[in-house]
């Protein structure tokens, strides 16, 4: 029987109620009291020198409050950037800076100039239309390649070559990967790009920022996955606003997938506006403004080798990558390519020797940083798709190339760096086979081909790593922030119970999951319990929700705060009872003496913390709230084997998803329905980027993609219902759930099992196709097979 | 600026709007009916969805002063008075059809239309459907079985949660 409760059991989620009835409070349902509106003037040119501004006349538009210009941020911070990279030869990455405002020159479309506040966003508007702009338009740099050579155009004056490091990892393995590669039986070589891609959560972003001048306090509203650590890049790098002085409430959020992760220029504006105006000012984006201001994702161009010895064992692995920045350092943009992919290059697979080299290049282009999975796709699709033209190309079959070459023992210290605690690839692989009806395949293709359609078969295997961590290590990496996580457990005195958390629910469900944790610890209702999150002036301290870290880190600080609210309840039971404390046993709500009938409701035991007649002060003060801060001490590591079909039309080059199977092994799980739902969506976004999602930029460094007309996001009838299964379970060794995360896995273990497919309907067909880049589109595969 | 009338989740409401005010404005702005979300500015995501005189409309395609006399049904407005769900709604959180919950009011007033022309439809036509609304969180599987189950389709056959 499913359970019904606690931990494990299928909760209903409480927040539908409201977003099922449109009162969810989302940043852009908030309005202040006497709110102006801000409109950015942005750069329609990806690169330039702005020559001339001139706001007089549109000063003088009705309705106008201010116009801003980069003039008006001389002096003010520059965004920062939370992650410092060191290169290979020991020199730290160049870390231009990225103004509020351009400061003179322009280095994408979509690059803010000016910020007109009005009374109302059309006067705004209208009189961004009366500013007179000139902009001496330079050279733009779009291809990473190009940006390399010596003589490209400069995105930043200082820097030729646009390089901002060359990492290379381990460095130390170098010589002994090249050697070993050059000595392998068989070397399978693959040069792919990992497309361009834009988050798109539904929700646009917003900033509505106020300041109270009785009390010298700022407030923004933003749509955040993490409020704490925008108020820290923002008020200590930008503005100059200490902790006490800032607040930031991030509402609900609709979506995020990463790309609001990261520190604004938009955001710091509003704040700074409204303590100049002393008037509340509110930004919220267009969608068209989203493609040219939210930060990208993706964008690796990497040439993989793998070498094997006669026996078809993996001997070794190189890997060169660039990774495109854009044009200013988003906020864990280096982290990226580096530290969240080099990582990851042993997969699931025993490889002994492994080097990665990374170049981090400078574009005309919208920043790039993290988005779903970051750096773990780029690095599952490069590794899954040579691994699956290798058995190709030895004509053996892919499910037993990556089975012979499994690891198989735990703990694993792989060759970069990491060691995975726990995990049953093959367990996961044997699942997937059997909800995948990997046998009854080959009858399937009967049936396509009867129909005049090629099918293929494609699937691969994913190591992620969630819950970056420990602190001390991420910050020998150039992390310049913590990654715990804190929670405080408020019971009150009739026993309800607040949990004030640092992790950030934007679609993940923490305010029905969370609780469940709480509620199976201490023995009462999911109802009695509630989440508080998003908002800095509520929540003590948090470092928010990004890396699928939430359960894991944000989880492992509420089940130590809830830890020592048993600890403490216990004590004040064991004086109600006149027991020892050592006999004091906490079941279903109730706390009894061990083997005696003796017991006290927790209802009793929180009413005597907060009326303390009878309650042992001498030895415990009154009142039952705990904080508690966790720092994991490694990584966890979800790991998993997709399974996709697809059919091809040869006529036209259109690939369908046919069938689309996932075994995950997540650890312990606390909500299975939730879990389902993160890996189906995870799996649309990476259906999204195999076949249909792509940036496009011309080599002027104009926008071709910038809405939904031109950018293809994946609809109800681009995708199958899903088939997923997270019965496998090696749970985390090292934190106290046992979790690992779930929340990045499908769209990490999904695109290289698309291509796959792919490449597999292809051959099937006779043609000699052994790759082809996301996205999939039909005019690329029919180009690849009649090219 | 010119005075429109119509009528909204069946009270009369009134107000002055310029020329280019869209409907979507009006409902969120001046009626301070915040259900209904703004995804896009292309008409493509359907966040926006109402029903204007029985019909799904997207309402950030129409302007305010077009809805002139209409009679206007927002996610606010098929809502029991009591707070209750409708068969749509509770199939929703039933089967864990929303995340983030943004896109849900268009998909939860999408999937009212639907129903009311098609009672009980195939996965394709729901698919089909639901084109244009864009979710980004739920991958669609649990928004397509919602709208089967609340058309009383049996979905216990479809695979996972």
């Amino acid at each position: 029987m499913p359970k019904d409760h606690g931990i494990g059991a299928s909760s209903k989620r409480r927040e539908d109620v409201r977003f099922l009835t449109g009162t969810g409070n989302y940043t852009d349902d908030i309005n202040a009291r006497g709110q102006a509106y801000v409109h950015f003037l942005r750069s329609d040119v990806a690169h330039g020198r702005i020559t001339n501004i001139d706001t007089t006349a549109a000063s003088e538009m009705p309705g106008v409050v201010r116009i801003f210009t980069g003039a008006d941020f001389e002096g003010i911070g520059s965004i920062p950037c939370g992650w410092q990279v060191t290169d290979r030869f020991g020199e730290v990455m160049h870390e231009p800076p990225h103004p509020v405002l351009a400061q003179g020159k322009v280095r994408h479309v979509g690059d803010p100039i000016a910020a007109i506040v009005a009374d109302t966003l059309a006067e705004a508007r209208d009189a961004a239309e009366a500013i007179e702009l000139d902009i001496e338009e330079l050279p733009a740099v779009v291809n990473m390649k190009d940006a390399l050579k010596d003589d490209a155009p400069k995105v930043h004056d200082d820097l030729p070559g646009n390089l901002c490091y060359d990492w290379g990892f381990v460095e130390e393995n170098r010589e002994a990967v090249d050697k070993a590669i050059k000595e392998a039986a068989h070397v399978t070589t693959l040069e792919l790009v990992n497309n361009r891609l834009i988050a798109n959560p539904m929700e646009p972003r917003v900033a509505l920022g106020e300041y109270n001048r009785a009390n010298d306090e700022s407030t923004l509203y933003t749509t955040s996955q993490n409020p704490h650590v925008i108020r820290l890049l923002m008020g200590a790098f930008v503005l100059g606003i200490p902790e006490h002085k800032l607040r930031v409430v991030a509402p609900d959020v609709g979506g995020g997938f990463g790309t609001k992760i990261f520190h604004y220029a938009e955001e710091a504006f509003c704040t700074f506006a409204a303590r100049q105006l002393a008037r509340p000012v509110k930004w919220t984006s267009t969608r068209s403004e989203a493609f040219m201001s939210d930060a990208h994702g993706r964008d690796h161009v990497t040439k993989i080798e793998l070498a094997l010895d006669k026996d078809n064992n993996f001997v070794a692995l190189r890997t060169d990558t660039l990774a495109n920045m854009g044009a200013y350092l988003s906020t864990f943009a280096p982290s990226v390519p580096t530290w969240l992919h080099g990582t990851l290059m042993a997969g699931n697979y025993k490889t002994p020797l492994i080097y990665v080299n990374v170049k981090a290049v400078f574009t005309n282009t919208v920043p790039v940083d993290a988005y779903r999975g970051a750096g773990r796709p780029e690095a599952t699709y490069q590794l899954e798709r040579v691994v699956d033209k290798a058995a190709r190309e030895l004509g053996v079959d892919p499910i037993a190339l990556r089975r012979q070459n499994f690891i198989t023992e735990f703990p694993y210290q792989t060759p970069v760096a990491v060691e995975y605690d726990t995990g049953d690839y093959p367990a996961t692989m044997d699942k997937l086979e059997e909800i995948a009806d990997i046998a009854g395949f080959a009858a399937r293709r009967k049936e396509s081909e009867a129909k005049g359609r090629l099918r293929g078969l494609g699937v691969n295997c994913y190591i992620e790593a969630c819950g970056i961590a420990p602190s001390n290590l991420v910050g020998q990496l150039g992390a310049r922030a913590g990654l715990y996580e804190s929670a405080t457990v408020r019971v009150n005195a009739t026993g309800s119970i607040s949990v004030m958390t640092g992790s950030h629910s934007h679609g993940q469900g923490h305010e029905t999951a969370f609780p469940q944790v709480v509620a199976e610890m201490l023995g009462i209702p999911e109802d009695q319990i509630d989440i508080v999150h998003g908002d800095t002036a509520r929540v003590p301290m948090g470092m928010g929700t990004y890396g699928s870290r939430s359960l894991a880190v944000g989880g492992s600080a509420m089940v130590r705060a809830t830890e020592k609210i048993i600890n403490k309840a216990k004590k004040i039971a064991s004086h109600l009872m006149e027991a020892s404390e050592a006999d004091i046993e906490l079941k279903d709500g109730q706390f009894t003496v061990a083997g005696t009938d003796k017991s006290v409701a927790w209802g009793d035991v929180t009413l005597a913390a907060y009326v303390p007649h009878n309650y042992p002060l001498e030895d415990i003060e009154p009142g039952l709230e705990e904080t508690a801060f966790y720092d994991p001490s490694n990584f966890t590591y979800p790991s998993g084997a997709y399974a996709c079909e697809v059919e091809l039309d040869p006529e036209t080059g259109r690939v369908t998803i046919e069938r689309f199977s996932a075994a995950d092994d997540f650890g312990n799980i606390i909500n299975p329905m939730i879990v389902s739902g993160q890996v189906h969506g995870g799996i649309a976004q990476g259906v999204g980027q195999a076949l249909m999602e792509g940036c496009v930029y011309d080599e002027n460094g104009q926008l071709l993609s910038a809405s939904y007309m031109d950018y293809a996001m994946p609809r109800a009838d681009d995708v199958p219902f899903y088939s997923v299964d997270h019965s496998c379970v090696t749970p985390c060794t090292h934190n106290p759930l046992g979790v690992k995360g779930c929340g990045e896995a499908g769209a990490i273990g999904s695109p290289p099992a698309v291509i796959n497919a792919v490449v597999d309907a292809m051959q099937s067909g006779g043609h000699d196709v052994t790759h082809i880049d996301m996205p999939a589109s039909p005019s690329r595969v029919w180009a690849a097979m009649n090219g | 600026m010119a005075k429109v009338e119509m009528t909204v989740n069946g009270k009369s409401v009134s107000g002055e709007v310029e020329g280019r005010t869209l409907l979507v404005e009006f409902i969120r702005g001046k009626l301070e009916l915040t259900g209904t979300h703004v995804g896009c500015d292309t008409s493509q995501c359907g966040a926006c969805l109402v029903h204007v005189n029985g019909q799904a409309v997207k309402s950030c395609t129409m302007f305010a002063a077009e809805a002139e006399g209409a009679e206007v049904t927002t996610i606010e407005g098929i809502t029991g008075k009591d707070g209750s769900l409708t068969a749509v709604q509770q199939a929703f959180q039933d089967y864990h059809g929303l995340q983030c919950g943004f896109c849900t009011p268009g998909m939860v007033m999408s999937a009212t239309a639907l129903l009311k022309d098609n009672p009980k439809p195939s996965e394709a036509e729901i698919r089909e459907y639901l084109k244009g609304n864009i979710c980004r969180c739920t991958g669609y599987h649990n928004i397509v079985k919602a709208i089967m189950a609340a058309s009383g389709q049996d979905v216990g056959a479809i695979a996972a949660e």
